[in-house]
């Protein structure tokens, strides 16, 4: 209860200084009456247009990948599971360029989170087709660089054969992830899916509370491990895929977030899922919010950041969990 | 006479004599960037490549300033005379352009006559304004246009005021999107989407921006007449006046 407090409490700050804070130097009095008084002025319009957008993408971001690690690492029961290492947000991303260069995307607006959401189910699949339902960390980890390197090829093969001057340097968006000049247009096409996404999600924490137990002692429970598992990659696939469709792939979120709150929930899936959701969502908020600050004009990657704060916990892991991989 | 710059190219068409130029740049038939799209055709094209420029056996080669270096010393190495023109930054610039290309041509009287028709045209335009709106130059990554630009010039032209200089951001370059917002320009002239997509250019259509141009007269966009220095500038000077007028 208390962490959960905590959370919410950080949420609230990091939310009101990402609203706060930006390039245009306004008062705080003005980003408050521009926030909720404002008439079509400019401060409304760089505050609601501009700055609000952007910190409930970071919120809706966020909360997408933390939950997916979560949910991931519990069904896997392999804390080295994680979208965006695993290559899901890469797939997620490839989905995503492919229906953008072909002018799909500009056709139907649902096609870009669908696209997305399709990349993202099919590495998912993979991952579970190849990793079993055990999780081997070596099979995990193996499949995911193989599944990472070839969506990030094929990413990167489609923006070079773009007409378009600018698609070729949009590799490193899709590969690391920003959230600058992003706006309600983006909120509109992720929620929904994220909506589905969550709710698939957090549906899972009794029976990913029982699966601790085992899948044999699971299944003598009450528990459908087919459904499970189903309800599990389409979660997955919804958050990742609306997530990445419009900030791109940002990794170790997923990671990192339930590795910290996990001693803080006792080890129970079920709290994690919810404890991650809101961390996901704080960090994010923060790396957001740093990259803002530490280099204002540069749009830095957010995946940048993240990387810097997560690689190290990768490498823990990977060391504490040696024993298994050999 | 090959032309390998989308902008000699212009110059090059407009000036030179039956048979005098025997290729343009590839870029002249791209309508995104070439307003002499059709003209060209009449040309077989060329893609800056020393090799393939040196196989056509050309007396003079048209190039820019910022032509790829390498190409150009190679193609002197093998003898041929490469002429670079500056880029035009303002229209002295595009006088002084287009005597260059006269004197290069040998038809120095046709380039005269082009600046005279390019003066009389641009005075046609200089009606006092007495309240200037201002104009924001919005590029795909947000970039914008100083006071160092053609662009800029081509709004002074037009009786417009450039947004940014005004508030006194003067380098040219990417400004993050809420300050430019923060001008609260009377017109949004944005640059155009090429083909396929791009996070760069999903910026043009930012929801703050479109609430923006909810306000004007009329959607400005930079294109083709705008990229280079010619006397094709006017045409886009002559569209601005228009939309100005109706403000």
């Amino acid at each position: 209860m208390a962490l959960r407090v905590s959370l919410f409490l950080a949420l609230g700050v990091l939310f009101t200084l990402s609203v706060m804070i930006g390039p245009a130097g306004l008062s705080l009095a003005d980003t408050i009456r521009a926030l909720f008084l404002g008439q079509g002025d400019a401060a409304t319009l760089v505050m609601r247009e501009i700055r609000l957008p952007r910190a409930i993408l970071a919120v809706l971001v966020g909360a997408s990948l933390g939950l997916s690690g979560a949910a991931m690492q519990g069904y896997l029961r392999n804390p080295l599971a994680e979208p965006g290492l695993i290559g899901v947000s890469g797939s997620a991303a490839l989905g995503a360029v492919i229906v953008l260069q072909t002018g799909l995307a500009a056709a139907w607006w649902l096609a870009l989170p669908m696209a997305a959401l399709a990349g993202a189910l099919a590495a998912v699949l993979l991952i579970l087709l190849l990793a079993g339902p055990r999780g081997s960390s070596l099979t995990l980890i193996l499949a995911g660089i193989a599944i990472s390197a070839l969506a990030g090829a094929m990413t990167t093969l489609v923006l070079n054969l773009s007409p378009n001057p600018f698609a070729a340097s949009e590799v490193v968006f899709w590969m690391m992830g920003s959230l600058s000049d992003r706006s309600f247009d983006h909120v509109w096409i992720a929620l929904p899916f994220m909506v589905i996404g969550w709710s698939l999600l957090l549906s899972l924490g009794r029976p990913l509370d029982v699966l601790t137990l085992g899948e044999d002692a699971a299944a003598t429970m009450g528990v459908e491990t087919r459904r499970v598992r189903m309800l599990l990659v389409l979660g997955i696939a919804s958050c990742v895929g609306a997530a990445t469709a419009v900030a791109g792939a940002i990794g170790f979120v997923g990671l990192v977030v339930p590795h910290i709150l996990r001693p803080f929930v006792g080890a129970r899936p079920s709290s994690l899922l919810w404890a991650s959701a809101l961390g996901g969502a704080v960090m994010v908020l923060a790396a957001d919010l740093a990259v803002r600050l530490i280099l204002p004009e540069r749009d830095l990657k957010l995946g940048v950041l993240m990387a810097i704060i997560g690689a190290p916990f990768f490498l823990h892991l990977i060391y504490k969990t040696r024993g298994e991989l050999r | 006479m090959v032309s390998m710059n989308l902008c000699t190219d212009q110059l090059a068409m407009l000036l030179a004599d039956e048979g005098q130029l025997i290729s343009v740049s590839h870029i002249a038939f791209d309508p995104l960037a070439s307003p002499m799209v059709e003209e060209a055709g009449k040309y077989p094209a060329n893609y800056g490549q020393a090799e393939e420029v040196f196989a056509m056996r050309p007396d003079m080669v048209l190039a820019g300033v910022y032509s790829d270096p390498y190409t150009i010393g190679l193609l002197r190495r093998l003898g041929v005379d490469v002429v670079q023109f500056p880029l035009e930054r303002d229209f002295d610039a595009i006088r002084a352009n287009i005597l260059k290309m006269g004197e290069v041509l040998g038809r120095e009287s046709a380039a005269r006559r082009m600046v005279a028709q390019f003066d009389a045209d641009l005075a046609a335009f200089e009606a006092d304004v007495a309240e200037q709106p201002t104009a924001l130059l919005h590029y795909a990554n947000n970039y914008t246009s100083g006071d160092k630009s053609l662009a800029h010039e081509i709004l002074r032209a037009a009786g417009l005021v450039n947004a940014t200089t005004e508030a006194g951001i003067t380098v040219a370059g990417a400004v993050p999107l809420e300050r430019l917002v923060l001008l609260m320009p009377d017109l949004v002239i944005s640059g155009q989407a090429y083909p396929g997509a791009s996070r760069a250019e999903e910026v043009l259509d930012h929801p703050a921006l479109r609430r923006l141009r909810e306000r004007q007269a009329g959607a400005a966009l930079t294109d083709a007449e705008w990229v280079c220095g010619t006397p094709f500038v006017l045409r886009a000077v002559a569209r601005l006046v228009d939309i100005r007028k109706r403000m």
